[in-house]
């Protein structure tokens, strides 16, 4: 019993990091409708830009501050120079032109800050926390801990901001429809700016935290496939769905490599989150906290 | 002045519905099988065989398999490398076990096993659709290439999970020079391509892109939308498994499970889609353009770069040919969405009006 709990409270908190990638790639999916597949090479980005900055004797906070608006430069460009000339073009071109970017910045993170595979000290020890481990005897990084808090706050203040501020309300007028919300003037465009800047915010932050935890190397840019299954489990459009799949696939997958990876010789990792996520799609064909989507002829 | 069918007349339906209504389109089609049947295999080098013309030629058939799956029926796959895969271990195993079947009989029951897999991992199309199909087909691709590590059958027990093909025979004469290879494969491929663009243009295509368009009005006109997505799936497969095979016994000669990763699932589909969605030629021309692409960048661009008396570590140049990739991706869906198929049909449109201007 001691030993499941063990398992489940890492898989939880190995999902909020999953969940993280998959926040950013929601915000951008639901205001322009846009399968950000570079998302993950975001993450990479952002984060091999932090260390690049922070390797040339630029101070932890500065470094944070210029990696931001590296990230929102980033978006900025991308609105001008990817997503308005493809305007109007089917999602699939979109989904093509973000597979080219991720490639695009593979390549440029690297080229920038070179390829050597960068540790992240944030000062946040990633041992058992001793409170859990005297008491109950289960063994709680503190780091997953301090990244599930981070992860909350990123979520509340998100939540925060698309509620009660008035870039949210258009951000969200956006999501819900592009034509109406363009008739009583909201700049689209200038939405999506904010949206692929807060997109790049959330990637720094994930990429910070994956980063202290696997080192800064390409092999990041892979979290991105941990975010899908995630995504379809609760949802494209959700928020809460992509906290909530998180969670869900972060345990199941820890279990399912614990209980029955044994059974088949390991390895489960790679594909059950994405069965998991197939049979609940069988079910639920828009996720657990997708729209609906209703065809008319 | 010389492409124009004025005086052509079609005196039965047969004539009216054969593959090239025009006859320099015919007598076009038939010298270019004549140059890559005969002219190129006693012209060219062995090293632009098995660099460049094999490679063409098998992803282009791989390319074939999605566009009828993802150009004309509508169905987004990320998964073709697994199905390749599963081409290439099934004509392994067979050739393996069943020894005395003929090889382009293996090959193609190779080509069945992929078509019952993506049966198989078609299934969730029935329900769902979109993005959310997309990433299902992610499930075929992790939980193909894990299975083919995972379980030793498939790979004989062979302890570092790589296989080596077979020699292959065809009709008594040993496929064992690039030429062979080559003439093999392109009948294999000119079969296979002429019975892909008559299936898109009988009713089994259309029926396809009735349910590419909308699906509910497909069904409403009676198109029974689950066996034909389910067909496209799988006669998918089966081109996407034919040229895995291929890919083992007459490019590669060893692969493991790993070559077939989510990178050559994405190779194939950028192909479709600067080739041209929903075209067979598309496939042709978008295969060549990325085999073509990173051959012509690793010259182009130390070149260039002495010339301006940059110097770049071999590293960097990697990630400029990175960058490069990415940004000539996004220029192309910007400057022609519909691929370069169709710069293709208006150069052949404005060639039948010359010299006039409509």
């Amino acid at each position: 019993m001691q030993f499941f709990l063990e398992v489940l409270i890492g898989g939880l908190l190995s999902g909020v990091m999953y969940s993280l990638v998959a926040l950013g790639f929601v915000l951008i999916y639901k205001a322009s409708g846009v399968f950000n597949f570079a998302q993950g090479a975001m993450v990479y980005f952002a984060a091999l830009s932090f260390v690049g900055i922070l390797a040339k004797g630029v101070p932890f906070g500065l470094a944070l501050i210029l990696a931001l608006g590296i990230m929102i430069l980033f978006g900025v460009v991308t609105e001008r120079f990817v997503l308005r000339p493809l305007v109007n073009q089917p999602p699939i071109s979109l989904f093509m032109a973000t597979i080219g970017l991720a490639f695009f910045l593979e390549g440029l993170g690297p080229f920038l800050w070179g390829n050597d595979s960068h540790e992240i000290r944030l000062g946040i020890p990633d041992e058992p926390l001793p409170y859990f481990l005297d008491k109950y005897n289960i063994a709680i990084s503190t780091f997953d801990l301090a990244a599930a808090a981070i992860a909350g706050v990123l979520v509340a203040g998100l939540a925060l901001f698309f509620q009660k501020t008035k870039i949210g309300r258009a951000l969200r007028a956006v999501a819900d429809d592009h034509q109406a919300a363009l008739s009583i003037g909201i700049p689209l465009q200038v939405i999506w700016m904010i949206v692929w800047g807060v997109a790049g915010f959330v990637a720094l932050v994930a990429g910070l935290l994956w980063g202290a935890r696997n080192g800064v190397q390409l092999a990041l840019v892979a979290v991105v496939l941990k975010a899908l299954p995630v995504l379809i489990l609760g949802g494209f459009t959700s928020v809460p769905g992509a906290i909530v799949g998180g969670l869900i696939i972060g345990s199941t997958e820890k279990l399912a490599e614990i209980y029955i990876g044994p059974l088949v010789g390991g390895g489960l990792e790679s594909w059950f989150p994405y069965v998991l996520a197939l049979a609940f799609l069988l079910v639920r064909p828009e996720g657990l906290f997708g729209e609906k989507h209703i065809d008319r002829v | 002045m010389l492409y124009r069918e004025a005086g052509q007349f079609k005196t039965s339906y047969a004539a009216d519905q054969q593959l090239l209504p025009i006859r320099q389109d015919r007598i076009a089609f038939f010298t270019l099988l004549a140059v890559v049947f005969v002219i190129v295999p006693l012209f060219v080098s062995d090293y632009w065989f098995s660099a460049l013309l094999i490679p063409i030629l098998i992803f282009s058939l791989a390319a074939i398999g999605l566009n009828i799956l993802t150009g004309y029926a509508g169905q987004l796959s990320l998964g073709s490398a697994a199905f390749m895969a599963v081409g290439a271990f099934s004509a392994y195993n067979i050739v393996l076990r069943m020894p005395w079947l003929p090889q382009i009989v293996s090959f193609l029951l190779a080509g069945v096993c992929a078509a019952l897999v993506g049966i198989a991992f078609g299934l969730p199309s029935v329900r769902i659709k979109g993005f959310y199909l997309a990433v299902a087909t992610l499930a075929a691709q992790f939980f193909v290439v894990w299975a083919l590590q995972k379980f030793p059958w498939f790979t004989n027990n062979s302890s570092s999970g790589v296989i080596s093909a077979q020699g292959v025979t065809f009709f008594g004469f040993p496929i064992d020079s690039p030429v062979r290879n080559y003439v093999f494969v392109l009948c294999i491929v000119t079969v296979l391509a002429l019975c892909a663009k008559n299936m898109a243009r009988s009713n089994t295509g259309r029926q396809w892109m009735a349910v590419r368009d909308m699906d509910v009005a497909a069904e409403v006109i009676g198109i029974p939308l689950m066996r034909t997505k389910l067909q496209a799936f799988a006669i998918s497969s089966f081109y996407c498994g034919v040229a895995g095979a291929l890919y083992a016994y007459c490019y590669i000669g060893t692969v493991e499970p790993e070559a077939f990763s989510l990178d050559m699932s994405f190779r194939v589909l950028f192909m479709i889609i600067v080739g041209g969605m929903g075209t067979i030629m598309g496939a042709f021309i978008g295969a060549t353009f990325f085999t073509v692409l990173p051959i012509f960048l690793s010259i182009l661009i130390p070149g260039i770069a002495s010339l301006f008396n940059f110097n770049f570590d071999k590293a960097s140049l990697t990630y400029i040919e990175f960058m490069i990739f990415g940004a000539l991706i996004i220029f192309f869906l910007i400057v022609e969405p519909h691929g370069l198929a169709r710069l293709w049909q208006i150069g052949k449109e404005k060639l039948r009006i010359w010299p006039f201007p409509h």
